[in-house]
């Protein structure tokens, strides 16, 4: 069974208790498939389900861009030539340790924690942690003020300083929001998975694995049960959802 | 009658015409904004009319905190609907001078600012195909209602 079939199969035993089967019965074999497929349109995101990433850094390239530009072209991220102020919802870091000289390279983006110090200081409540993990800005009340931006110990967030126009339909910005990795929520909830990840994955580098760290039989709990990972300054205890090996 | 009670009633009526006049003046027509494509709504006109900010004041809450994205109310679809073109081919915005939403809401003169966040026309790829470089966005105005929940494949009346 494919991952996103055993969620869709999480999601329809949800839906079953909560309404009984003789009223999904009655309501006729048409909303059984429906519900088989993906999370369905009119139902909330559960609680059950922790989105994470896992990335692999033995297998990411220094040099290589391919998720950035994924998430650049995903979002509409084209930039005024400005690197100090253009949004950036993922980067590439090249780390060396002083001791052996070791490069890594990695991807760092939102680490959509459990305990994100983003939202502990919003003053409107517009960065918010969804029920299944993913940390968002509501840009509907966000006022701008980027107290997130300072307490995010992953400099994760980004300012619109501009005016911007023509946005892509699914991931609406403006100026005066602040904004970040949205983990690509649109596609998660149809179903799919990341751009970056989808991008790492179509060029072969396999450097990144995205699933439900709560089901014990996906592949990223898998992994994260057997293979050597880490989070980002552990030491803060975020318990971030984003975690790599080989660093 | 004395000659000054006359005059002021001349006066009088003087003013009550001009005012009625003024008065008519300042009711400019209602504006009937162009439709352009699909036959209904998802609501009668005069609902829309009246609600459609509040339906999409709940609906953007709905989606963003709690991932429903049923498309009744999506102003995604909004936009796929009443997005117009131009000779060229290319999608005007929604809230260009003439264009949909800002035939009422200049009208009305109500302030417009979904769209400096939100997309003001539907994605447009000059190099290449929607389905293939985003393959996960249904969108509305490509094959207007068709293979979604909830909607007709014409667009018809939808029932949440």
């Amino acid at each position: 069974m494919t991952e996103s079939a055993r969620l869709a199969d999480r999601y329809r035993r949800r839906f079953l208790a909560a309404v009984g089967v003789g009223a999904v019965l009655g309501s006729g074999a048409i909303r059984l498939v429906e519900l088989a497929a993906a999370k369905p349109d009119d139902q909330p995101v559960s609680g059950e389900v922790r989105w994470g990433m896992m990335i692999d850094t033995s297998k990411c390239a220094e040099g290589c861009t391919d998720c950035v530009d994924a998430c650049n072209d995903e979002h509409g991220l084209d930039g005024f030539g400005r690197p100090q102020t253009d949004a950036q919802w993922i980067r590439k870091l090249e780390v060396r340790e002083r001791a052996t000289g070791k490069v890594t390279s990695l991807p760092m983006l939102c680490q959509h924690c459990e305990h994100p110090p983003c939202v502990d200081v919003c003053p409107t409540g517009a960065s918010f942690r969804r029920a299944d993990g993913i940390v968002l800005v509501n840009k509907h009340t966000c006022i701008g003020c980027r107290y997130c931006m300072m307490a995010c110990p992953y400099k994760a967030r980004s300012f619109v300083h501009e005016n911007l126009t023509d946005q892509r339909p699914w991931s609406p910005r403006g100026k005066g929001t602040v904004e970040s990795c949205t983990f690509c929520v649109h596609r998660i909830d149809r179903d799919a998975r990341p751009a970056c990840v989808e991008a790492c994955s179509a060029a072969g580098h396999g450097a990144m694995v995205f699933g439900d760290l709560n089901d014990p039989d996906s592949d990223i709990a898998r992994r994260a049960r057997e293979v050597p990972s880490r989070q980002v300054r552990p030491d803060l205890d975020l318990n971030t959802g984003v975690r790599y090996e080989g660093i | 009658m004395p000659i000054r009670a006359l005059t002021r009633r001349v006066a009088c009526f003087a003013l009550l015409a001009a005012g009625a006049a003024g008065f008519a003046v300042a009711h400019a027509p209602v504006p009937e904004p162009q439709v352009v494509r699909g036959e209904q709504c998802v609501a009668p006109t005069d609902v829309m009319r009246r609600d459609h900010m509040d339906f999409l004041h709940h609906q953007r809450d709905a989606t963003v905190i709690e991932g429903l994205r049923t498309p009744r109310f999506s102003l995604e679809r909004c936009v796929g609907c009443h997005a117009d073109k131009d000779a060229s081919g290319t999608y005007l915005r929604v809230d260009a001078p003439g264009q949909f939403c800002s035939t009422c809401h200049e009208y009305a003169a109500v302030e417009l600012d979904c769209f400096g966040c939100h997309a003001a026309r539907p994605y447009q790829d000059e190099n290449a195909g929607i389905d293939a470089r985003f393959p996960f966005h249904g969108l509305a105005f490509r094959q207007p209602h068709a293979g979604r929940p909830g909607i007709g494949a014409t667009g018809s009346v939808l029932h949440d």
